[in-house]
């Protein structure tokens, strides 16, 4: 039984979503609606799980003094701190507690995405050493990957059709980046995405069947 | 003593004159067909006509489409209209509110403010800088909710189809046929991985994208994760599970217990393995990042939905001399794996390997439904490229949804 139910549930509700996909009238749209919004609440118990594990996984650190423990006392205390003052300007500004001028707003500004952008900025220097090693020619297949990089990379630059203008349009820089992607490397990715999304559908098609039902505990 | 500028009499005059013209000139939602003042004023423009108005298709009774022609003053250049008001009433004799603006040339608009089956007059105001003219009004109309959306009927028949087609290959598993499945070479370098990490006495870090569970990639790398905490377990090597949003990590943390259970290990279950980190993409990443070079994992498996991520992570991954195995749909990033990584599974090959690695024949079927569905699309895709070709566009106008 405690299987059974969740697989029973599963399965009505993956049936019901299914069908209202074809039967817009009300009568499904929006009991659907509801099933769809209803999974915020879900989400809000999950948070505190999350919130949970975080403070006891961070805390056993600091207690068994693991060799990084003092970064896991700063992960709490902003934790803690960012939590704290966000509820306080939550209920001063009723709820906005990302208005212009609160203290979440700054630390947001002035912590948050400073930091982001530092994270993202990094990916820089990855794409110039992963393109460094993808473009090394050691086989006939990579030879080829980077002739097409080379030609779609000067393709899409001003210089590459200044350096072919004498060319006929078609023998262009421009024109030929233009048909490696839209003919070899469209057709690729469109095979690429027909084939997952058939993958997205099996898999679904075996959760609602309750053949694939690894996502329930493990105890039978 | 300043000279004021204006004296009161010439006020009381100017006051007078203005009182006048708000007389004369009629309110913002009134016709004004009337001939304008003479002088330079410009003229308010020409109306709108042939108003039609009817329930959305297709839809829950939650639009109305409204189509009309354009003022006749309504011409590219000519300024004479600025935009449309499209006005509703439940009344003829109104009142009349404005539903949504369009700028000039627009002669269609969808009006989804509309409530269920309640009837509604409409009409179209041309506004320009003359003032405002409205054109006839057209009603009733309502909106109702329709049973079928009948603009489907493709993706029902082809979705009827794969159901049939996983069915068919489920029940003949089931009866003991085993279809024969190709290897994989992406997923066959898990347990591999596995092996070398214990060997090593180093931990495997396990990543299932960074979305959340309404994402159907991370129900599949939740869905290996199971899988892959087995082999874990049954090796005997410490597996660390970081995840993005809390519904995923109360899944993958039953997925890594469901793991070592059915390994026969239940007491090994480390319950700080799987560990809720944040929803925030380079949070996330610097969190992960900050693992692979304390920790050191020997094997760093990627399954599930990357985006910027991607590389960051891969990359990270390649410094520290782990192997590293890869899965993801996201066709963006496929490359960004296929570099860093020492095996990637692409596409389709993500959603497999969950049934490939439990060597399920029902869940082997389901992988020979979709390799048939497969022939039946490229087999439409090409009669689609000749009946268009032959300027035959049924098929197409058939396959267009809504």
């Amino acid at each position: 039984m405690k299987r059974e139910l969740p697989l029973a549930i599963t399965a009505a509700i993956g049936v019901f979503m299914i069908l209202s996909f074809f039967v817009p009238h009300q009568a499904v749209s929006v009991p659907a609606d509801f099933l769809q919004a209803s999974a915020i609440i879900v989400v809000a118990f999950g948070y505190v799980l999350g919130g949970a594990n975080v403070l006891r996984v961070n805390f056993d650190g600091i207690y068994k003094r693991q060799p990084d423990w003092p970064y896991k006392i700063l992960l709490l205390a902003g934790l803690i701190v960012t939590f704290a003052i966000g509820a306080i300007d939550g209920v001063e500004q009723h709820g906005g507690f990302l208005d212009q001028g609160t203290r979440s707003k700054w630390i947001y500004d002035n912590l948050y995405s400073p930091m982001s952008a530092t994270m993202f900025s990094l990916l820089a220097f990855f794409i110039a050493s992963a393109a460094f090693r993808a473009f090394r020619i050691r086989t006939v297949e990579a030879g080829l990957l980077a002739l097409a990089a080379l030609l779609v990379m000067l393709g899409r630059v001003p210089v590459g059709d200044l350096a072919t203008h004498w060319l006929p349009a078609p023998a262009r820089l421009g024109a030929i980046q233009d048909w490696i992607m839209n003919v070899p490397q469209n057709a690729a990715k469109r095979a690429i995405l027909i084939g997952a999304a058939l993958g997205v559908m099996a898999t679904g098609l075996r959760v609602i069947l309750g053949i694939e039902r690894s996502y329930l505990s493990g105890e039978e | 003593m300043p000279k004021p500028r204006w004296s009161q009499r010439s006020r009381n005059a100017c006051l007078g004159s203005l009182c006048f013209l708000a007389a004369i000139v009629p309110g913002p939602l009134t016709a004004q067909t009337a001939p304008a003042p003479a002088g330079n004023h410009p003229q308010p423009p020409a109306p709108a006509s042939g108003l039609e108005a009817h329930d959305a298709p297709n839809d829950a009774g939650r639009a109305v489409d409204l189509k009309w022609s354009l003022s006749p003053e309504d011409r590219p250049g000519a300024k004479r209209v600025v935009h449309y008001y499209v006005e509703r009433a439940t009344k003829p004799s109104g009142p009349w509110a404005v539903v949504d603006s369009v700028p000039a040339g627009t002669s269609t608009k969808s009006d989804q403010t509309v409530r269920r089956d309640t009837e509604y007059l409409y009409r179209i105001t041309a506004v320009g800088p003359g003032g405002m003219t409205p054109g006839g009004m057209f009603g009733f109309v309502h909106a109702s909710s329709q049973w079928v959306n009948t603009t489907r009927a493709s993706v029902l028949v082809f979705s009827a189809m794969f159901f049939a087609f996983v069915l068919y290959f489920i029940r003949s598993a089931e009866k003991g046929k085993k279809p024969f499945v190709r290897r994989i070479a992406g997923i066959d370098a898990i347990e591999e991985a596995i092996g070398r990490a214990t060997e090593m006495g180093r931990s495997v870090l396990y990543i299932p994208g960074i979305l959340d569970i309404d994402d159907i990639q991370t129900v599949a790398g939740l869905v290996i994760l199971e899988s892959v905490a087995r082999l874990t377990a049954k090796y005997q090597t410490p597996i660390t599970v970081p995840v993005t949003y809390p519904i995923p990590f109360t899944i993958a943390e039953e997925m890594v217990k469901g793991g070592y259970l059915h390994a026969g290990r239940p007491e090994q279950y480390d319950p700080n393995s799987v560990r809720f980190v944040s929803p925030e993409q380079f949070a996330y990443v610097a969190a992960v990042t900050g693992i692979m070079l304390r920790d050191r994992p020997a094997a760093h498996i990627f399954m599930g939905s990357f985006y910027a991520e991607s590389l960051l992570l891969a990359e990270t991954g390649f410094a520290t001399g782990a192997i590293q195995v890869a899965g993801t749909a996201n066709v963006h990033q496929l490359p960004f794996f296929v570099v860093a990584c020492d095996y990637t599974l692409i596409g389709e090959e993500l959603y497999a390997a969950s049934a490939y690695l439990s060597g399920e024949p029902k869940l082997v079927g389901s992988l020979k439904g979709a390799d048939l569905m497969k022939i039946a699309i490229v087999t439409t895709v090409v009669v689609g490229c000749l009946l268009e070709s032959l300027g035959i566009h049924a098929l197409t106008l058939w396959m267009t949804t809504q």
